[in-house]
């Protein structure tokens, strides 16, 4: 019996959220009194693996395959469940990030598997397995039971702390082989942006919406990120006005965001765009109008312009990394 | 090519969430039931393809899992444009229920393209889409925020962490979709709706599935602390809560 983790590489490398997962999983485990079994995919020289033992991996499957270099959902699908039935995985543990979306529902109906999806907690109780769920967009939240044998969890990022255990692991090399035949995705051609923290990893966020008035006036905004080391944002409107590219755009319609500051200015708080922030560790709001709904999402709040408040702002975090 | 675009029906985001029966389901009364933003996206994304003839679209299907009751719903994405609808006659149990329905659906009636959205905003589950292409072993691509058809061949574009990628893949295959896919939702014109009644929507009967999930029971999301004000005139007071209250910076 094992807690089976899926440890996606970013060019060879762990994120933050990979050691989150881990960590997540050897919880899982000490609760149903099992071992984790990390399974990589892809070129990761050993002393990254190693640091999978760190946070409580047991094992570290690793494959190196060059079939699987690009995702092919079902390929990935297959593998992961061929390595769940050698290790009798009792829990499989991915990301809820894009990766984890495109492959644990394959793998839930190839495993015959329940998935508690997005979940950020550890599960309220073992037998029957019940999972704390955010639903409706955040307005409620739901005990969700997986009834079949095998379960499938899928962790939102930025949601569990991470355990050190100081621990080490066996590194196992598998070869499991695929057949060329089977990869049907092609991959034409690729896009990458690089030079800024993406949105999603991000520990701090500093956010801009309609209050901030023209696509001329995000220099502090952007300057706060900046110096806090975080990632800026931005509410639907000015996206669709093209003040701020798409992919800073958050809420229901956008990215699903949970850093451990949201920084809020010129946003009136609106539900669907609470629904992408509201899982935020603290969240600030900045603006001119003390009724605004962000206040009450809040727990910081500043009622003032957003000209005159982002300035002071850059000049206390520069003082304080002084 | 054929079209499908799988439909869900949620609450709209600003209805007051209410439960009944000890907190075990939630209260349907007055709730405003919307078609899944995701999927009118990507309904208005189908039917963008459809109107260039050069695209060989033959049709626009929708389906949806649902009572007789979520009939309307089909009834705004024929509206829209959609040249016929699926009924499968249930309440819709988990997800690996209602994709086994809509895989079945799919078997019977063949359609090349598959969308579905990434995720349904009432249980968040983002599953649905994966779950029918592994059920018909066909290739899905997921986080798809664009798709076009270049000499015949569907070409999509998906998200990675950091970038974007121009794939393709051999049809049958399900595309699951977020932003990007349609600028803004298509809306039903009058001819639209006057048309709808003269549009076929097929009602199958529900193939034996078990789902795997349950919910036992929903809370309402904890109170947020009160928000502490602090003064526009020293921000500098919020670095330092945020350095040695929060501990965040
Ligand atoms: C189906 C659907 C999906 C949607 N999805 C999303 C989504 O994913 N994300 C999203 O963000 N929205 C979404 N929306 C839109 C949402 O309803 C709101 O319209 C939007 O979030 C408002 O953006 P805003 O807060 O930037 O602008 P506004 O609501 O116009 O608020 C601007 C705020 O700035 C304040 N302000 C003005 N001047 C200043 C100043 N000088 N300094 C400081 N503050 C100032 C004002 O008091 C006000 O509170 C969606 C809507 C629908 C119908
Ligand atoms: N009852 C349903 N009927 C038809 N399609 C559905 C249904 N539920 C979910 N879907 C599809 O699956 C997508 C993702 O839903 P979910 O997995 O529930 O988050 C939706 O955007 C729809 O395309």
């Amino acid at each position: 019996m094992s807690v089976l983790v899926y440890t996606e590489n970013w060019e060879g490398k762990f994120k933050k959220l990979t050691f989150e997962l881990v960590s997540y999983a050897s919880e899982i485990a000490k609760m149903v009194n099992s071992s984790v079994t990390a399974v990589s995919i892809g070129k990761v020289d050993e002393t990254e693996l190693r640091k999978l033992g760190n946070y409580g991996a047991a094992k570290i499957i690793s494959i190196e395959n060059n079939h699987l270099s690009t995702l092919d959902n079902q390929a990935y699908a297959i593998v992961l469940g061929e390595i769940a039935q050698k290790e009798t995985a009792s829990v499989i543990v991915l990301s809820n990030n894009n990766t984890g979306k495109a492959v644990a529902p394959r793998l839930s109906v190839r495993l015959k598997a329940g998935i508690g999806s997005g979940v950020s907690k550890l599960p309220l109780s073992i037998i029957p397995f019940t999972l704390y769920k955010r639903t409706y967009s955040g307005n409620a939240f739901a005990h969700v039971v997986i009834k079949s044998e095998i379960k499938i969890l899928t962790l939102a990022q930025n949601s569990f702390s991470l355990i050190e255990t100081g621990s080490s692991a066996t590194i196992v090399k598998m070869d499991i082989p695929v057949d060329s035949y089977l990869i049907k995705t092609k991959v034409n051609d690729v896009h990458k942006q690089t030079g800024r923290i993406l949105l999603t990893d991000a520990d701090v966020v500093v956010s801009g919406g309609r209050g901030m008035k023209s696509p001329d006036n995000w220099a502090p905004l952007v300057e706060l990120a900046s110096v806090l080391g975080g990632a800026t944002a931005c509410s639907r409107p000015v996206s669709d006005e093209g003040w701020r590219p798409h992919e800073e755009h958050t809420g229901q319609t956008g990215k699903i965001i949970a850093p451990n500051l949201y920084i809020a200015v010129g946003i009136s708080g609106a539900t669907q765009h609470l629904a992408g922030i509201s899982s935020s560790r603290y969240i600030v709001a900045i603006n001119t109008d003390k009724d605004a709904p962000i206040f009450e999402a809040a727990q910081y709040g500043i009622v003032g312009d957003a000209m005159k408040v982002l300035p002071k702002l850059v000049t206390a975090v520069k003082e304080l990394k002084k | 090519m054929k079209i499908l675009v799988c439909i869900s029906n949620v609450p709209d985001t600003t209805t007051k969430i209410k439960f009944t029966e000890g907190n075990r389901s939630i209260d349907t009364a007055g709730i405003q039931w919307v078609i899944n933003p995701w999927d009118e996206l990507s309904l208005t994304r189908a039917l963008e393809l459809k109107d260039d003839p050069a695209n060989g679209i033959k049709s626009v299907t929708v389906a949806h899992v649902g009572p007789g009751s979520s009939e309307p719903t089909i009834r705004k994405a024929l509206a829209i444009g959609a040249d016929d609808g699926i009924r499968i006659n249930s309440e819709s149990a988990d997800a690996y229920y209602v994709a086994a329905q809509l895989a079945e659906v799919i078997k019977k009636e063949h359609f090349d393209i598959v969308l579905c959205g990434i995720e349904s905003s009432d249980f968040n589950g983002s599953m649905v889409g994966g779950m029918i292409s592994e059920y018909l072993g066909i290739p899905s691509v997921s986080a798809v925020s664009g798709i076009k058809i270049e000499n015949g061949q569907p070409i999509l574009i998906r998200e990675i962490d950091g970038g974007k990628e121009v794939v393709s893949v051999p049809a049958p295959f399900v595309a699951i979709v977020q932003k990007g896919i349609a600028k803004e939702p298509r809306i039903a014109a009058m001819r639209g709706i006057m048309m709808t009644r003269t549009k076929p929507v097929k009602v199958f009967e529900p193939v034996a599935a078990e789902p795997l999930t349950e919910i036992t029971i929903f809370e309402k999301p904890a109170p947020r602390t009160a928000c502490k004000f602090i003064d526009a005139e020293n921000p500098a007071q919020l670095i330092e809560l945020l350095q040695n209250e929060a501990k965040v910076i």
